[in-house]
């Protein structure tokens, strides 16, 4: 398909491969820092308590520990939006917040010592759900923070950063309407990302104020930038990246860790490595945030949306790291995937005394959107609309906008992507398989199949910006100083093969530095889909200016201007004359190096698309849902590395997507606040056992992203998924649903609804 | 294996071929009684390649081969291991010469990883399943491997690669001499 092409879409293997099946690639828990000390969290067993009294004493004369630190003895340092969260607090909010540390030289000492620490409490009523944190009176979890309510926005995002949305006039939209319906909907089972390597950090402070940090992340340098401010902007922070063992974004929530392995190894004056226990990771680090619509919606019977109104309530738990720019991205992906002309919503993040939410693949737009549809859901059937029709029709298309996160509108110049859900319907069979709404698509005694369909596209794969360092070597070898490490997308070995394809160097004489801010320059990092169009373009420009001067050193030695001359294999020569020109080496001699920088500026004019269809097969009897089928449909301007793709795309199921909607939910006791289902044979995930029939439809139209036309879609292959699954769900009952995931109990009663309902009508 | 209280005892295992002589208890000691299998292998051996993520035996990162078989080196405790013979992800390449197990050259071919983590505990359950079954069906190697928690979704490629080995085992089995026919 690509065969211009030397190494962008054909199938090479990842660059850290061998190190993977072999078992020598090192994961932040395989790393060891001479003379490191580890540390263990005493947590809280209460939801909301005041800490009255701490005893350390023998803790802190146990033999092997090193440091003992609570609130009383930390450093003000706070991370959060605001500044919420502390490296300790003299209040907890949740059951599992952090009480004290200690470090000692291993594990077990620093379990032993937590044993020997004394705490007095003064319980606080807490706040376990939206209802109760927003009801008149509730207690309040931070002061600066009234009825439980946090600041809308980011800053980070800018002064308009989007809190809701205002646009047009929904009042003269409803007017034009010729169906309107009102509703809710919920997307609230906390869902908990669950990368399998738990999150840790090792932390290494150096007099009088300078620490590294070995962090389990994608993206070293944003990690830099958040953690720099957190410690107000008076610490020189360093932090090293590499293979974390899974994030979905997660990841970013580590900053309390960061900020607590630091404190304790200042204190020891040691490297101090602190990293979670499973049981930890499942009970006291982030899910998924918890979502909440009510909206009308005004319909005509083309299809056309007149108006949306409505609120968002969002759950973040005891406090919030990006919740805010969560609700500013779903703000502006739910216009690309729902032209409307007015909108009138309004958002909240509410604060309550469970563990937080925060960054999981989906970014708020999965959330938003997962409410909205099983809303406009009841519209459509109203006016017997086929959601396909509808989403197909209200995608954002060439010569459309949308107001993004900072609060400007950008005119759209992507993709049209009609094509590729048109190909994605044919190959699931949709206009055969739709039956209509709340049809079943076959009944076979007490199993009822249904089908069903959801979209999603994002903005963010040209958001913010990427460095790149490419260096030239005599030797014919060129090196990739970027800040991003592997999380699993394959993105590292991609930017490798964009820079050998720019530079025509066998892929094996291209390799890429670990990700340290000490030798790498500034990049967000492989996050929302960013990878492929922001991060390839910076890697892309640093390879063509590396070769810009390469081919400008050259020029004198061969007499020919730079723009006549071209590199293959290390080696220049004159356009189409291979067999002369001389080998870098002699054009650099062997006491040079040349260096490239790009830099990627913003772009949010160009977005991605992604539409899943599902078919489910429900068990009226058992409650049990069964996914029969997934397709997923997708445009990616070009594919860069074909089974990456697919994995990213196989990645709609999991831990972000799909299965919130099937089975996946943290379940938190509503009198004790504990989390019950802390371990991961309570906390349900899909096995090899359980594989649906998975399709993925690709097209390849070139889009103006960067030379290679390519742009990112990994990310958003989990967000169609829950709303098409609830929608499936919905239509094999016969009764609409609007709240997730669909577990036995609720496919039940349901069921049972409908039963009586049935009932009713007969005996009337 | 002596059991006597307080005193220094040994633990002995052969792992990937080798054999090591622990020592449990006393003051230089190797092993804790507390110590898992998985423990002893990454900390006291430094064979890091065999991952721990739920440490309670739920998850399948753990897996390697005891006597042949896919076992949670989590929820085994060393001292229980005097005798045994384990294999893990670092013993699947040959010894002498570094070639790969077909299996690893498979996941390399199919990219049948994303982020690596868990692929080291996969590769030992579908060793464990080829060295019982080398023509297992794609539901048996399911059921085999269903233990295996994969959270980027990477079970189709798994299926592939592990099916691909199978065939191409299949094939040398076949034809033992192709390859020196070939030359």
């Amino acid at each position: 398909m690509s065969d211009e092409y030397r190494y962008i879409g054909k199938p090479t293997p990842r660059r850290d491969a061998p190190q993977i099946v072999t078992g020598s690639a090192t994961f932040f828990g395989d790393l060891v820092v001479p003379g490191m000390l580890h540390a263990k969290v005493l947590r809280s067993p209460h939801p909301h308590a005041l800490v009255t009294e701490i005893d350390v004493a023998r803790a802190r004369g146990l033999s092997g520990v090193k440091a003992v630190l609570t609130h009383a003895d930390v450093p003000d340092w706070r991370a959060g939006t605001p500044r919420h969260l502390r490296v300790l607090d003299s209040t907890v909010r949740y059951v599992g917040d952090p009480v004290a540390l200690v470090a000692a030289t291993s594990e077990a000492v620093a379990e032993e010592a937590l044993g020997l620490i004394d705490v007095s409490y003064e319980l606080l009523p807490a706040v376990f759900d939206l209802d109760e944190a927003l009801a008149e009176g509730a207690v309040q979890l931070y002061a600066d923070s009234p009825g439980n309510v946090l600041r809308p926005g980011t800053r980070w995002f800018g002064p308009d950063c989007l809190t809701g949305l205002a646009i047009g006039d929904v009042e003269a939209g409803f007017a034009e309407a010729e169906v309107i319906v009102e509703g809710e909907a919920s997307y609230a089972g906390l869902p908990n990302p669950l990368p399998p390597e738990s999150p840790g950090v090792v932390a290494q402070w150096e007099e009088p104020d300078r620490v590294t940090l070995w962090l389990s992340t994608q993206a070293a340098h944003q990690e830099k930038m958040i953690i720099h401010a957190a410690f107000g902007r008076a610490v020189d922070v360093r932090t090293i990246g590499g293979a974390c063992g899974g994030s979905y974004g997660s990841k970013f929530m580590s900053i309390q860790l960061i900020m607590q392995a630091t404190a304790l190894s200042r204190a020891a004056r040691r490297p101090v490595r602190l990293g979670l226990t499973k049981e930890e990771h499942l009970a006291a680090f982030g899910l998924r945030i918890g979502s909440r619509v009510r909206a009308k919606v005004g319909l005509r019977r083309d299809g056309a949306l007149t108006a949306i109104s409505g609120e968002w309530l969002v759950d973040t738990g005891h406090y919030s790291l990006t919740t805010q720019a969560q609700v500013a991205v779903g703000c502006g992906e739910a216009q690309v995937a729902l032209r409307c002309p007015n909108w009138d919503l309004r958002t909240k993040v509410v604060c309550t005394n469970r563990p937080a939410s925060g960054i999981v693949r989906g970014f708020g737009g999965q959330e938003l959107k997962a409410c909205l549809l099983p809303i406009l859901s009841r519209a459509l059937a109203e006016l017997d609309l086929d959601p396909f029709d509808f989403l197909r029709r209200n995608y954002v298309k060439p010569g459309d906008g949308y107001f993004w996160r900072d609060g400007r509108w950008y005119d759209y110049r992507g993709n049209d992507y009609t094509p590729a859900m048109d190909a994605g319907a044919e190959a699931f069979g949709w206009r055969e398989r739709w039956k209509g709404w709340l049809r079943p698509t076959e009944v076979d005694g007490p199993l009822r199949t249904g089908v069903g369909v959801g979209v999603h596209g994002n903005v963010d794969i040209g958001e913010s910006v990427s460095e790149a360092y490419v260096r030239l070597d005599p030797e014919g070898r060129a090196t990739l100083y970027s800040s991003a490490s592997e999380h699993g997308t394959g993105q590292p070995s991609n930017l490798l093969k964009m820079v050998a394809e720019v530079l025509q160097l066998p892929l094996e004489r291209v390799t890429l530095t670990a990700a340290d801010t000490a030798v790498t320059p500034y990049d967000m990092g492989p996050v929302g889909s960013r990878g492929t169009y922001a991060m390839g373009s910076a890697a892309i420009k640093a390879a063509e200016e590396a070769r810009r001067q390469l081919l400008t050193l050259a020029a004198a030695n061969l007499d020919a201007p730079p723009e006549e001359l071209e590199t293959r294999d290390g080696r220049v020569f004159r356009l189409g004359r291979a067999d002369s020109g001389a080998a870098w080496m002699a054009i650099m001699g062997p006491e040079r190096t040349i260096m490239g920088h790009g830099r990627f500026e913003p772009d949010f004019t160009l977005a991605n698309c992604m539409m899943t269809f599902v078919e489910v097969r429900v068990d009226t009897e058992t409650g049990g849902t069964e996914l029969l089928r997934v397709v997923n449909a997708t445009d990616a301007g070009r594919i860069i590395d074909p089974a990456g793709l697919e994995n990213q795309l196989n990645g709609c199921l999991g831990s972000a997507g799909i299965d919130t909607a099937l089975f996946e939910e943290t379940i938190i006791d509503r009198t004790t606040g504990r989390v019950l289902n802390a371990n991961l044979i309570d906390y349900k995930w899909r096995t090899f056992a359980h594989l649906p029939q998975m399709r993925n439809v690709v097209l390849e139209t070139p889009v103006d992203s960067h030379r290679f036309h390519a742009i990112g879609v990994g990310e958003v292959s989990t967000a169609p998924g829950p709303a098409a699954v609830l929608m499936a769900v919905s239509n094999a009952l016969g009764v609409p649903l609007a709240e997730y995931p669909v577990t036995p109990e609720k496919v039940l009663a349901a069921w049972k609804r409908a039963m009586d309902a049935q009932a009713g009508e007969a005996t009337r | 294996m002596d059991r006597r209280r307080g005193e220094t005892r040994q633990v002995r295992l052969r792992v990937n071929g080798q054999d090591h002589v622990l020592t449990v208890g006393g003051p230089a000691a190797d092993v804790a009684v507390t110590h898992t299998l998985a423990h002893t292998l990454r900390e006291t051996l430094g064979l890091t390649g065999t991952k721990v993520s739920c440490d309670r035996g739920a998850c399948g990162s753990c897996t390697v081969l005891v006597g042949g078989e896919a076992k949670l080196s989590c929820s085994m405790l060393t001292v229980e291991c005097d005798g045994l013979d384990i294999t893990t992800v670092e013993g699947l390449a040959d010894p002498v010469t570094g070639a790969l197990d077909p299996l690893q050259q498979s996941f390399i071919d199919h990219t049948a990883f994303q982020c690596g983590y868990c692929t080291p505990g996969i590769l030992m359950s579908a060793k464990a399943l080829l060295l019982k079954n080398p023509r297992p069906t794609q539901a048996d190697v399911q059921e085999a491997l269903s233990g295996n928690f994969c959270r980027c979704i990477t079970h189709y490629h798994v299926l592939e690669a592990v099916q691909a080995a199978v065939e191409a085992g299949a094939a040398s089995a076949t034809a033992p001499d192709s390859r020196r026919a070939r030359r």
